[in-house]
Order: structure tokens, then C-alpha cells, then sequence
């Protein structure tokens, strides 16, 4: 009886759950259809692609590991491109990380005209990447270049930057931290967040400057900095635009970036599963690095929220 | 342990002029309260103290050493401050010897120090625990050892009760208290609570828009305010005002008539003073008695009864508009809208002149005994 009494109300519950679960799901649906159609889909597609010979007019066969095996082993081009992106990452990310915290820092604790500077340093994470190139290519223009001319200006006769294989890659690398605004602003952000009153307690204990820029500033930015850490990796691997627009991959291949490799397999070769391919190892290899980068974070970024181990007795 | 004078402090930022001319003499081993409502600036003249902030003019001396341009650190100073201020990323050991050990205090002392301000602070079992891991009251711990191991001349307390739930407040009070009577240290602790200032200090300064409204031990502020402020703030619920007029003076013995009152009330000053025209007359809510119809010195209409058991507080409003509160033992049987008439006995009314100021009052000798006695404890 009593049973009988109370399934309706089962029911009813359970209905008024999935109404109540319907009406969730519908309002996030537009994020999930995107996901879906413009997230997930593609990347199964590319999956799919990497296990084809591919081509974009004809036939496509299954090759299964084919790409990816000829790719490891018997392209060397792939192994010059990766190794040009991980030089290029090995540079570009620490100078990306460390000249945006000296920019945010100054700017923490610049009185005048902060906001700007502020505006000043973000606005070239804002202009689109062909306007980035052509203002560099003037910059870097060996015969009316703006670089060349100021070193003229103390007698020194400026080299070709975007010719010599040996400085292309540098001027690549300046020209890609110039949009450092967005790291910038969130190291910046992180630093505001700070509350006073840790410096000043510090300051009152004899810590010096130094000891609080070590011992409280960073530890306190760690998770902003492991942040940009992996996003910098990430934008490292995928470096294409500058390349593409600026020196073409040249001189002598010298700043022909995986990213553009995996480009030239898609639109110049039209070698599309193997262009997949490339994409995925690509994503391995960024997977790999920013799980490594977790673990070792482990050890230096600290969160709030976290609690490990002993109680919480509030 | 050290004594502190600040004389002539001022302070402001930018148009506004936070501390104007603040002097204090602070005994060794004193503990005394910064009071005042928000704005006044007591936060502002113990961070000058403390050397956080950069001094318009003045001087500040700590025992025989002027420590008024010496940086923060060599001051030999220790702060509490109001949100702690625990460095969250480090254990609570690490937060008690931070300072320390880069100061370049050798290991065994600083373990020597970080365990006896555990011991104090009973946090021994606690120093492996990062802040988060910690309750509110112990947290406040922590920052109090931190300020301990320091072994400072001077402690500085920064609102340090604020951020605690009322139970805890009162339980951390009590620790305070005796943890001042363990170290002897002399301490500085700003509060806008004046329970935390009237029961933990020896004395207590009472600041006014940046000035000190009155300098004095906890009694003296309560049964000798130097002003209408200081009457006003002193004292919960706050003490009421009547309009009055100086109607005739016979040595120590003033008149007060008009206003809303309806009798005169004779106030006996301690001595002869120089006062005429306008005055205001004070009374404490508790001091007020309701008398039978045709008595008393008001008369005013009840607007709420808060009956706390133990007492009552009777709102009212008097004839002019003004509102009065008088507190009454037990469950008194008035109610609403009902009019009542009161007695202001002499003995308890408080006077001030035009300009604000006190008229000191003669106290009755149990009164003055028990401030001369609070003022001896200090001494002692």
C-alpha cells in the first residue's frame, strides 16, 4: 500500500528532474551544437583523415599508421621543422613570460599614466597578424628599415634580418613578443590580486625587496604563470602567420616552423591525411609538454582553494 | 619594551588631512586603544607608527629613539593587521620564521622562538598547516605569533578581533588580555569596538576626524568625557541629549532650565566653572528613571520596547522631537504610544558647554575611587 502510494510520486519526481534537466541542457545547447559541429567533429574528421592517403581531388585509401610511420622516419623535413619550433619555443617562452612580468610589474607600480602604458602595451595583441608582418617587414627592410636606420645612426651598418638564416629566426622571435599585451595583462591582473597587507607584514619583519619579490610575488602568481607558461608553449608550436607572411619559411628553411610544414602538406601538396597527421602529432607533442609542465608545477604553483591532506577546521 | 611619544603628527593624502597634530605619550608596557568610527584615522596613525606610511610632519620617538625616518623593518616593531595577513603558500611555521630567518637569525633560535610562540599561542600542533587549513581564531593565532617571534619593543594590532564571529571575539579578547599581562609588552590596538577598547586597555585615545578627542582610562572616558564625542561614543546605548539653558550659578552648583525641561536640574560641577547661555545636558540611558505622572524633569511618548529580559530599552520621543532611549530593569509594563515621564537625577547628568566641551562633574566618592584605582593599576 504503501508502495503503490508513493510510486506516482516517484514518477513525478523523476520527471520534474528530467523537465528540470532538459531545461539546463536547452539553454546551454547553442555551446554544445558549436562544440559538436565546429570543435569535436572536425577533430574526429582529422583523426580520420591522418589514417587516409588523402588527397583533396580522388581517391582516399585507408593506410592506417602509414602517415605517421613515413612521417617519423623517413621525412627529415619534419624533424628540421620540429626542431626550428622547439628553438624557437625554447626562446620565445621564457623571454614571453619574463618580459611580460618586468612590463606588468612596472607597471604595478607605475603612478603616472598607467593606464596608458597599459593601453599602450596591449594594443599590438590587438591588430591582426598581416598588419603585425607588414609593419615588421618595414622594421626589419634591410635598405629603408626603421632597425637599420637607428643603428646607422651610431655608425653601425645593419644586416639583412629576414636574408640571413641565422638572424631571420631572431627577428621572428622579436616579432612574435611583440604581442605579449595578453600575458602581460593577466600577469598583471594576478599581481593586483596580491593583498597589500602580505608586503607590508613582510616589509615590517625586515624581509627585503628582493625576498618578497622571490618568496611572495612569485608563489603568489604561480598559477598565472603556469597559465601562460602552456598557453606560450602552445602559440610557440603553432607559429605560422609572421613565417608564412615574412620570410616564407627561408632563408634556406631556417624559419620553416612544423606549423607551416603541416601547412604546406595541406594547401601546396594537398596531401591532406598527412597534414592530419602532422596536426596530430603537433597536438601530441603540446599534450605531452603542458602534462609535463603540470607535474612539475606541482612543486611551485600553489591554489588557494586546494586543500591536501590535515582538515580543514573552519 | 619600550615607551612611544608622537608628537605633532600629521599626516594627509592628497586635499584631505587625515591626522592633524596628534601628540601621545604611551608608558612601557601600557596597552592602549585607538577609538574611534570609521574615518577618524586611527588605522592611518598606527601604519604611521608602524612606519608604513610617509609623515607630512612630527616626530615619533620609541624609548629614547626617534624612529620617525627610520624605515619600517629597523624600527623594532611588530604588526598584527586585520585580514592577518598570512602568507598563504608557506605552513605555519613558515609564516612565524619567514622574517626571521631572513634576517639572518641563526636556526636554533629561530626554532627556539617559533616554539615558545607556539607554546604562547597553543599552535604547536597546528605549525605544519598551511592558512586554509586553519579556522578564523587560529589564523588570528598565527598572526599574533608572527608578531611574537619578533620579540618586538612595540606590538601593533590593526583591527585584529574584526574578522572573528562574536563568541570568538570575546574568547580572543580574554587571550589578548593575557598574553599582554605575560609579555608586558606595550602594545597599540586600533578598534571602532568599544567594548575591546574599554576592557583590554589601561588607556584609551579617542579620535575625532583626526584629531584626539580625549586621552584617559577606560573609566575616565565613561564618567569624565572630555566632550560631546566622546560622551556620545562612550556608552552603549549612547548617551542622550537634552537641550538646556544655564538659568542661574551658585559656585559649583549650575541651574539648567528650558529646552524640553520641565523641572530645573541642578548640576553640581567639580569646580566653579565659567559657564552661560546655551548648554547641553547629558544623561545614560540606564541613569533615566520613569516616574509617576507629575514627577520628573521630560515627558516623551514611547515608540518601541526591546525587552531583553534582563532590562528593557524604552524608545521615545520627547516634546521637541528629539529621540531619547531609556534602559529599565527587567520586563517594565510600558508600551507603545504610551506617554511616560522621566527623572534625569542630577547626580548622573553630564554637561557640555555651546562649543561641546565638558563641564566636569563631581563624581561621588565610589566613582572616584575606582577611577583613581584604574589609574593606579596602570602606574603599577
Amino acid at each position: 500500500m504503501t508502495i503503490a502510494a508513493t510510486a506516482p510520486a516517484v514518477v513525478q519526481k523523476r520527471r520534474s528532474a528530467f523537465s528540470r534537466h532538459l531545461t539546463a541542457y536547452l539553454f546551454i545547447s547553442p555551446w554544445i551544437l558549436g562544440f559538436l559541429f565546429f570543435t569535436l567533429g572536425p577533430l574526429l574528421f582529422s583523426l580520420t583523415m591522418s589514417f587516409h592517403d588523402w588527397p583533396v581531388v580522388g581517391e582516399r585509401t585507408f593506410v592506417g599508421f602509414d602517415n605517421y610511420r613515413t612521417m617519423l622516419l623517413e621525412d627529415p623535413q619534419f624533424w628540421e621543422s620540429l626542431w626550428i619550433t622547439v628553438k624557437f619555443a625554447a626562446i620565445y617562452v621564457p623571454f614571453n613570460i619574463v618580459m611580460s612580468f618586468l612590463i606588468a610589474l612596472m607597471l604595478h607600480h607605475a603612478t603616472f599614466a598607467s593606464g596608458f602604458f597599459r593601453t599602450a602595451f596591449y594594443l599590438p595583441s590587438v591588430i591582426s597578424g598581416v598588419a603585425l608582418v607588414t609593419i615588421w617587414s618595414w622594421i626589419y627592410s634591410r635598405e629603408y628599415g626603421l632597425l637599420n636606420f637607428m643603428l646607422s645612426l651610431v655608425g653601425v651598418d645593419g644586416p639583412n634580418w629576414l636574408g640571413d638564416p641565422g638572424l631571420a629566426i631572431v627577428a621572428i622571435i622579436i616579432a612574435s613578443l611583440w604581442g605579449f599585451g595578453g600575458t602581460m595583462l593577466i600577469l598583471l591582473t594576478g599581481l593586483k590580486a596580491i593583498p597589500k597587507e602580505l608586503y607590508e607584514a613582510a616589509t615590517v619583519s625586515g624581509v627585503p625587496g628582493w625576498a618578497q619579490m622571490l618568496f611572495i610575488t612569485l608563489p603568489m602568481l604561480g598559477p598565472m604563470l603556469l597559465f601562460t607558461f602552456i598557453t606560450s608553449i602552445i602559440a610557440a608550436f603553432q607559429q605560422l602567420t609572421i613565417a608564412l607572411l615574412m620570410t616564407k619559411g627561408g632563408p634556406l628553411g631556417s624559419t620553416y616552423f612544423f606549423a607551416m610544414y603541416i601547412y604546406d602538406n595541406a594547401f601546396k601538396y594537398f596531401d591532406m591525411g598527412y597534414a592530419a597527421a602532422g596536426s596530430w602529432v603537433m597536438f601530441l607533442i603540446v599534450l605531452v609538454l603542458s602534462l609535463l609542465v603540470m607535474r612539475w608545477s606541482s612543486a611551485w604553483v600553489y591554489y588557494e582553494g586546494e586543500v591536501k591532506g590535515g582538515d580543514r577546521n573552519a | 619594551m619600550a615607551s612611544i611619544r608622537i608628537e605633532n603628527l600629521r599626516k594627509g593624502f592628497g586635499a584631505l588631512e587625515v591626522l592633524k597634530g596628534i601628540d601621545l605619550d604611551i608608558a612601557d608596557g601600557e596597552f592602549v586603544c585607538f577609538l574611534g568610527p570609521s574615518g577618524c584615522g586611527k588605522s592611518t596613525l598606527l601604519r604611521s607608527i608602524a612606519g608604513l606610511e610617509e609623515l607630512d610632519g612630527g616626530a615619533i620617538r620609541l624609548g629614547d629613539r626617534d624612529i620617525t625616518h627610520v624605515p619600517s623593518a629597523r624600527r623594532d616593531i611588530a604588526m598584527v593587521f586585520q585580514n592577518y595577513a598570512l602568507y598563504p603558500h608557506m605552513n605555519v611555521r613558515k609564516n612565524l620564521s619567514f622574517g626571521l630567518a631572513l634576517n639572518g637569525m641563526k636556526r636554533d633560535e629561530i626554532d627556539r622562538r617559533v616554539e615558545s610562540a607556539a607554546d604562547i599561542l597553543r599552535i604547536k600542533e597546528l605549525l605544519a598547516r598551511k592558512p586554509r587549513q586553519l579556522s578564523g581564531g587560529q589564523r588570528q593565532r598565527v598572526a599574533i605569533g608572527r608578531a611574537i617571534v619578533r620579540e618586538p619593543k612595540l606590538f601593533l594590532l590593526d583591527e585584529p578581533l574584526s574578522n572573528l564571529d562574536a563568541g570568538l571575539r570575546v574568547t580572543m579578547r580574554v587571550e589578548l588580555a593575557a598574553l599582554h599581562a605575560r609579555l608586558g609588552a606595550t602594545m597599540i590596538y586600533v578598534t571602532h569596538d568599544q567594548v575591546e577598547a574599554m576592557t583590554l586597555s589601561d588607556r584609551v585615545v579617542v579620535l575625532d576626524k583626526g584629531e584626539v578627542s580625549q586621552f584617559g582610562t577606560p573609566l575616565e572616558l565613561f564618567y569624565q568625557p572630555a566632550n560631546l564625542f566622546v560622551a556620545g561614543f562612550i556608552g552603549s546605548p549612547r548617551m542622550n541629549f537634552v537641550e538646556a539653558e544655564v538659568a542661574a550659578q551658585e559656585g559649583v552648583h549650575i541651574t539648567l532650565s528650558g529646552g524640553g525641561l520641565k523641572r530645573p536640574v541642578v548640576f553640581e560641577a567639580e569646580a566653579a566653572p565659567m559657564i552661560d547661555g546655551k548648554v547641553t545636558l547629558g544623561i545614560r540611558p540606564d541613569r533615566i528613571e520613569i516616574v509617576p505622572p507629575g514627577e520628573g524633569e521630560l515627558t516623551g511618548i514611547v515608540r518601541l520596547v526591546e525587552r531583553l529580559g534582563t532590562e528593557s530599552h524604552v524608545h521615545l520621543s520627547l516634546e521637541d522631537g528629539r529621540d531619547m532611549t531609556a534602559v529599565v530593569r527587567g520586563t517594565h509594563p510600558v508600551a507603545n504610544g504610551e506617554t511616560v515621564h522621566l527623572r534625569l537625577p542630577a547626580p548622573h547628568c553630564y554637561l557640555f558647554d555651546a562649543e561641546g566641551r565638558a563641564v566636569r562633574r563631581r563624581l561621588d566618592a565610589e566613582t572616584e575611587a575606582l577611577i583613581v584605582n584604574e589609574k593606579g593599576k596602570r602606574v603599577a
